[in-house]
């Protein structure tokens, strides 16, 4: 029998040893159904209990959003959008927050030995301690996901409550969903139970509802059902083909090179000022186009 | 609710109007996704605004708040029109077929009887014609052009789609597919369910808005089965065990009512308390209504309550009028309250027109306030610059405010909406010195009873005499006044056929309220609730999960008042020979000798169905009311009333502001709104991220929503010049607010009686105490007017104005 | 995202050596083993409550630090669904969520406190003084205000000057104690939350 709780690792941040892997272990995911979730925010309070993050009390900003991203505090965040679907208004609302891809740009990007590890399950967690706060992971994530702290200059974003999962417990924010949006099992049920959803959707006219489970990173552990699945774009901007920046795929390839043979400081600067400054094209063009389709001013 | 929050699961339609229970009750609403999944049910919300059910809706309806009548009474005619009545049930089960007296009518949007310097109605006309024997009369082919079904046929043909869409600026397709669908359902094997709160009650017209509802439910069988019935889905944890136990201006636990004025003696009183049946073998229950009187006496007065002096008869007060809290507010602002208790209330934030109520404070000697949290009606006289523009200086009010115990620190049990009683269990100690509302309440009962034992003074009797069965009498313990609720036997009670055979005896505690008694021996705290803490202990705790055929009715889980009763009614779930309407429906049935199925039967379990008693047994004519007598003061059938502020004019009757019988006090008439200065349609709600004024205390909550924010429509904001996030003001003719702007596509102008109605929602929940940022009171825009029949602020619809403003001086 | 000189420095540094030691074959596994955060919950009382807000009555599990011994002090250290209840299995709205917030709110009143007529400021006073000064008021409003006849001689009974506005979340047994004190004094001016 394999499990799903166990937490061997099958891979690390700037690591080149092969983690034992003599056990086998089940994939997990979180299915997250946006066609069932009325946007309760009951995720985001769970979030911050289970995790003990305390976020700062801001301002409206004429938005239901709040706090208005991710920050170090917030690893999750319900994201709204009114889409005028040929003048059926639909609220779109999505959970937005870490993926758990099953090819981790931020893993990749990470220069950190064990700053970032992935578990035979799928989970990809960071693990503090190792982190430099470089910033790496943020624009390796093709979601645009972790962010630094400023009190401890450390990277942050959802553990998939890999402390939970660890003794048998669902993620806080699958538990806590009063309407099942989120649902959380092995990557395989999942699945089954999205195909559910999906004819369910279809019959009710949606023709295009679909799974989010995007091929470009490998697949994530974080899927979603959406009634637009051709469009993810209209959801706050979820990226259409999510796929890892060729430069961190280059930063990655390169690596040994660039730590071995110690390329010139002046070198190096100009790749992290481009890998950490430089335009990120895929998500420009996916909010641009989100907010066209969505008829936003 | 008629029904429950697991039973929703096995609807086939449900509509959401007068409500947002995915906002206001999220959990509770995961059983309408577990129908839409699991049960290919359809989800039809109407409301003004697009909300979080509106989002996961199948159809959308938009309508003017405050026209919801004309909307069901549309629906109602479309049902009658197209003739989708489920026709037997319709038939048997309500008063279709009861004739009316001659001098009911109804013209010019009032019924017979009005009169309007009393505002008020003469009802003796609203009524069945009785036979000699005092039977109604009744025409079973419901032709005859007197009897019910063909004067409500006839009052609300006037409700053509063209007229309902003028009033209430639904879009007519959306409209009608609407009633489509709800109509689906008049067939044996398909239900409908109804999910309303205080969208529909804060009316002048509240108390009607429903029962137009439960008029559509009642022609379409929906009433009694699974997956149906009308579901008012409450406010607070415990506001429906508050209202069982009669906390309210005039009642006495188990819905009995105060005596009045008129009612000098216990004979009298009982008089109009006989509900002597009007149909032929009827059970008419409230026949019973001296056990219930006198076991409560029982209860409150012991030994004191004999039947010599009419169980203590003159020990409870008797009303000259009502005392709801509008009232009483009305009568603290003019000086006629001195001392003001508030227990977990924050009347401040919760009753309309705050500039009055401030005023109304005022005015007190002294307040008390008993809480968990410091709330706003505890600071009234605190000086919080615009959000409480007050000089404590000013005020000579003195105020207490008492910490309590919060849920998680005391035991006892709370009554759900679905009307299950469930015991919890303390888990800590209160912080400080906080006490529980229990012990506080025993600390004052028992002062006061020191001090008129020693002194004497006013009537002391019932203060005396009040019973007081505690092992500490300064800590009575949450199990005991549980058990006095549920009531005890007090002297043995043999049985009628065999004196030597003891049916109660004397000490046990009582089984069931069928057994209570008007002859002293039995005392029940609260009728209704006998049965929760018996001889087998703990009812209420009780945490069984079986399910027998995943129904949705735990039978075993706590225990659900009446007699651990899941389903209100549910002997109409089976027709006139007991059979279930169809399989799928299936709750109980007559199985030849006796009652029985999923649930406990609403009936008397040996009634043969040959016997011809109808289910609605609390009714003395057996049947449900589509016309209601006398019974509401406004009308036996719903009609639709502007609001008092309304933007346009009644088509149906455009001489009439208001509801004609809606109780208005000097001074608030004069405060009234128009729409030539107040032009826009407001309303006030909700946020699922929010509880009234308590969770604005809790950091969590307030970052999910921080800060006050109005909501309109593009439209609106295009008009106004106001973007998203701008700083708004909001004005209505009793105050004004400063807000957020929130600029949406949810809500959109509504064309009614061909102009265009734009719409600002105001959500409620900022004050001036707490974690998130100060922000005003919703109320302070609020007209104080209530509904006519049990005085609910009319919290939805009124009028304002609103304006772009620069940002406050930080 | 922007990158602080002071984090360039330390990533650059720390990068590198940390870098070069991985690929030399040094993992980080001993560092990693220890970082998953512990369930903080496993050796907690479970308390078996109902959420305090709305009417669907959800209930909840709280879990307090240790197990009762006398010498720990219970504290509420966190709040989850119970997943027994049969109407919201486990399941909670942002409200029921974020309870243990509301148990620990730094709002709470901890202590009887008092304002005089025209006073700006609270003054903390014993439950003795309050509760001694509040009955005192009661019975003497009530003995100057109780109306025992009404006009017509008919037996009222009632007292018609003081007023008690009773909760909408106190328990089904408060509501009981409340009822009987009150309305055992005259009391009409009476009501909930029921409509608000």
């Amino acid at each position: 029998m394999a499990t799903l709780q166990s937490l061997d690792i099958k891979r690390r941040s700037a690591t080149t040893e092969t983690p034992p892997n003599v056990r086998s272990s089940i994939e997990v995911a979180k299915l997250i159904d946006v066609s069932k979730c009325i946007g309760c925010k009951a995720c985001q309070a769970a979030c911050y209990e289970w995790n003990d993050l305390h976020e700062e009390v801001g301002i409206n900003v004429g938005l239901y959003e709040n706090p208005h991203d991710l920050t170090d505090k917030t690893w999750t965040l319900m994201r709204f959008t009114e889409f005028d679907n040929k003048g059926n208004l639909e609220w779109l609302i999505r959970k937005d927050g870490c993926m758990h891809c099953e090819d981790p740009g931020c893993l990749k990007a990470c220069p950190a030995p064990g700053a970032i590890v992935q578990y035979q399950n799928g989970i990809v967690d960071f693990i503090s301690e190792n982190c430099i706060g470089c910033g790496y992971c943020v624009k390796g994530c093709p979601f645009n996901i972790p962010r630094i702290s400023k009190a401890d200059n450390k990277a942050y974003k959802c553990t998939l409550c890999s402390d939970r999962i660890s003794v048998g417990q669902a993620p806080a924010c699958a538990k806590a969903c009063p309407t099942q949006a989120i649902y959380f099992g092995t990557k395989e049920e999942m699945k089954v139970h999205a195909e559910g959803r999906i004819a369910d959707l279809k019959e009710r006219g949606y023709q295009n509802a679909g799974l989010y489970d995007p091929p470009g990173v490998g697949g994530t552990h974080v899927m979603y059902v959406l009634h637009h699945n051709d469009q993810p774009q209209l959801y706050s901007g979820l990226p259409k083909e999510p796929k890892i920046s060729p430069l961190v795929q280059f930063w990655k390839g390169g690596f040994k090179d660039v730590a071995l043979f110690g390329f010139g400081l002046t070198a190096l600067l100009g790749f992290f000022h481009y890998v950490t400054k430089g335009p990120n094209e895929v998500e420009r063009k996916d909010e641009e186009a989100a907010r066209r389709l969505s008829g936003d001013r | 609710m008629t029904n429950g929050w697991n039973d929703i699961k096995n609807a086939d339609v449900i509509t959401i109007m007068g409500g947002n229970a995915a906002e206001a009750h999220p959990c509770g609403f995961k059983w309408v996704t577990e129908a839409k999944a699991h049960n290919k049910a359809k989800l039809i919300v109407v409301d003004p605004r697009f909300t979080r059910s509106a989002a996961v809706s199948d159809l959308y309806c938009p309508i003017r708040q405050g026209s919801d009548i004309a909307w069901l009474g549309g629906l109602i005619n479309y049902i009658l029109e197209k003739d989708k009545t489920q026709k037997e049930y319709v038939a048997l089960y309500t008063n279709a077929a009861f004739i009316v007296k001659a001098g009911y009518s109804f013209k010019d949007g009032l019924f017979t009887g009005y009169d309007e310097q009393r505002r008020d109605y003469n009802r003796a006309e609203w009524d069945y014609v009785l036979d000699e024997q005092g039977m109604a009369k009744v025409d079973p082919t419901l032709t005859d052009p007197r009897c019910v079904y063909q004067l409500m046929k006839q009052h609300y043909a006037r409700y053509t789609v063209d007229m309902v869409s003028r009033i209430t600026g639904s879009p007519k397709d959306k409209m009608v597919q609407a009633w489509e669908m709800i109509a689906s359902t008049g067939t044996p094997d398909r239900s409908h369910t109804s999910m309303y709160a205080l969208g529909w009650t804060q009316h002048a017209k509240g108390s009607q808005n429903i029962r137009a509802m439960a008029m559509v439910q009642l022609l379409l069988g929906n009433i009694g089965i699974p997956g149906g019935g009308m579901n008012a889905l409450r406010g607070h944890s415990n506001i429906q065990g508050l209202t069982d136990l009669g906390l309210m201006s005039n009642l006495i636990p188990g819905y009995l009512t105060l005596a009045n004025d008129r009612e000098p003696d216990y004979a009298t009183y009982m008089r109009t308390r006989q509900f002597k049946p009007i149909r032929p073998n009827q059970t008419s229950f409230w026949q019973n209504y001296s056990k219930f009187f006198v076991s409560f006496q029982k209860s409150m007065f012991g030994a004191a309550a004999t039947k010599y002096n009419d169980w203590a008869y003159d020990y409870l007060p008797k009303l000259d009028v009502t005392y709801d809290v509008l009232r009483a507010f009305e009568l603290m602002h003019q000086g006629k309250i001195n001392g003001y208790f508030c227990q977990g209330f924050n009347p401040l934030l919760s009753f309309p027109n705050k500039k009055k109520l401030t005023e109304a404070l005022t005015k007190l000697k002294w307040l008390v306030v008993m809480d968990p949290l410091k709330t706003e009606t505890a600071a009234f006289w605190e000086n919080h610059g615009e959000h409480n523009d007050v000089d404590p200086t000013k005020i000579q009010t003195e105020v207490f405010m008492l910490p309590t115990s919060c849920f998680a620190e005391e035991d006892g049990s709370l009554t759900n909406s679905s009307r299950w009683i469930q015991w919890h269990w303390k888990a800590a100690e209160p912080p400080g010195e906080a006490k529980t509302d229990i012990d506080i309440m025993a600390s004052l009962y028992r002062r006061m009873k020191a001090m008129y034992a020693k002194d004497g003074g006013a009537f002391p009797n019932p203060i005396l005499s009040l019973t007081w069965p505690y092992i500490d009498p300064e800590k009575p313990l949450a199990e005991e006044l549980a058990k006095e609720i549920n009531g005890k036997v007090l002297e043995d009670v043999p049985d009628a056929a065999d004196p030597t055979r003891i049916v109660l005896r004397a000490g046990q505690q009582m089984p069931a309220f069928a057994l209570l008694r008007d002859d002293g021996k039995t005392a029940a705290g609260c009728w209704i609730y006998t049965g929760v803490f018996t001889d087998a202990g703990n009812m209420m705790a009780r945490r069984d999960t079986t399910d027998p055929a995943n129904r949705g009715v735990f039978p075993n889980w706590a225990f659900s008042w009446p007699a651990n009763r899941r389903v209100l009614y549910n002997r109409a779930s089976a027709d006139k020979d007991g059979k279930p309407w169809s399989h799928r429906k299936r709750l109980v049935e007559w199985n030849g000798r006796s009652w029985g199925g999923f649930d406990v039967p609403d009936f008397g379990v040996a009634v043969n169905p040959t016997a011809g008693t109808m289910p609605f047994i609390m009714n003395p004519e057996g049947v449900a009311r589509l016309f209601t007598r006398g019974m509401m003061r406004d009308g036996p059938f719903p009609e639709h009333y502007e609001p008092f502020e309304s933007p346009v004019v009644n088509p149906l009757a455009p001489k009439i502001v208001g509801n004609p019988v809606a109780r208005v006090f000097k001074g608030d008439m004069e405060v009234f709104g128009k729409a030539s200065d107040f032009p826009l349609a407001a309303t006030t709600y909700r946020l699922v991220e929010h509880f009234h004024f308590w969770s604005k205390h809790v950091p969590v909550n307030a970052v999910l929503q921080p800060e006050l924010f109005v909501e309109i429509s593009e439209e609106l904001a295009k008009e106004k010049n106001i973007s998203r996030g701008d700083w708004v003001r909001v004005r209505s003719n009793r105050g004004a607010i400063k807000a957020k702007a929130v600029v949406t596509k949810r809500i959109k102008p509504l064309m009614c009686d061909g102009k265009p109605v734009h719409i600002v929602g105001i959500p409620l929940h900022w004050g001036f105490t707490g974690a998130t940022k100060k922000g005003f009171g919703a109320n302070t825009l609020t007209p104080y007017v209530g509904d006519a029949n049990i005085e609910t602020p009319e919290y939805k619809a009124f009028l304002v104005d609103i304006e772009r403003i620069s940002p406050p001086v930080a | 995202m922007t990158l602080s000189r002071r984090g360039f420095f330390r990533l650059t540094g720390t990068g590198l050596a940390g870098s070069s030691l991985a690929a030399l074959g040094f993992g980080a596994g001993e560092a990693v083993a220890a970082s998953v955060r512990p369930f903080k919950l496993a050796r907690a009382t479970e308390t078996r409550n109902t959420c305090p807000y709305c009417s669907v009555s959800c209930g909840v599990i709280l879990y307090t630090q240790g197990d009762r011994a006398k010498n720990a002090k219970s504290e509420i250290i966190h709040v989850e669904g119970d997943p027994d209840h049969p109407v919201n299995r486990g399941t909670l709205c942002p409200k029921g969520a974020s309870l243990l917030d509301f148990i620990k709110s730094p709002t709470r009143v901890k202590y009887p406190m008092h304002r005089t007529a025209g006073s700006r400021e609270w003054k903390r006073v014993s439950w003795e003084f309050a509760l001694d000064r509040i009955s005192k008021l009661m019975k003497e409003d009530r003995d100057k205000n109780f109306v025992a006849k009404n006009s017509d001689g008919v037996t009222v009974n009632r007292w018609p000057t003081v007023g008690f506005l009773a909760a909408s979340a106190t328990s089904n047994e408060t509501a009981f104690m409340t009822y009987k004190v009150v309305r055992s004094s005259g009391m009409v001016v009476f009501d909930n939350q029921a409509r608000v």
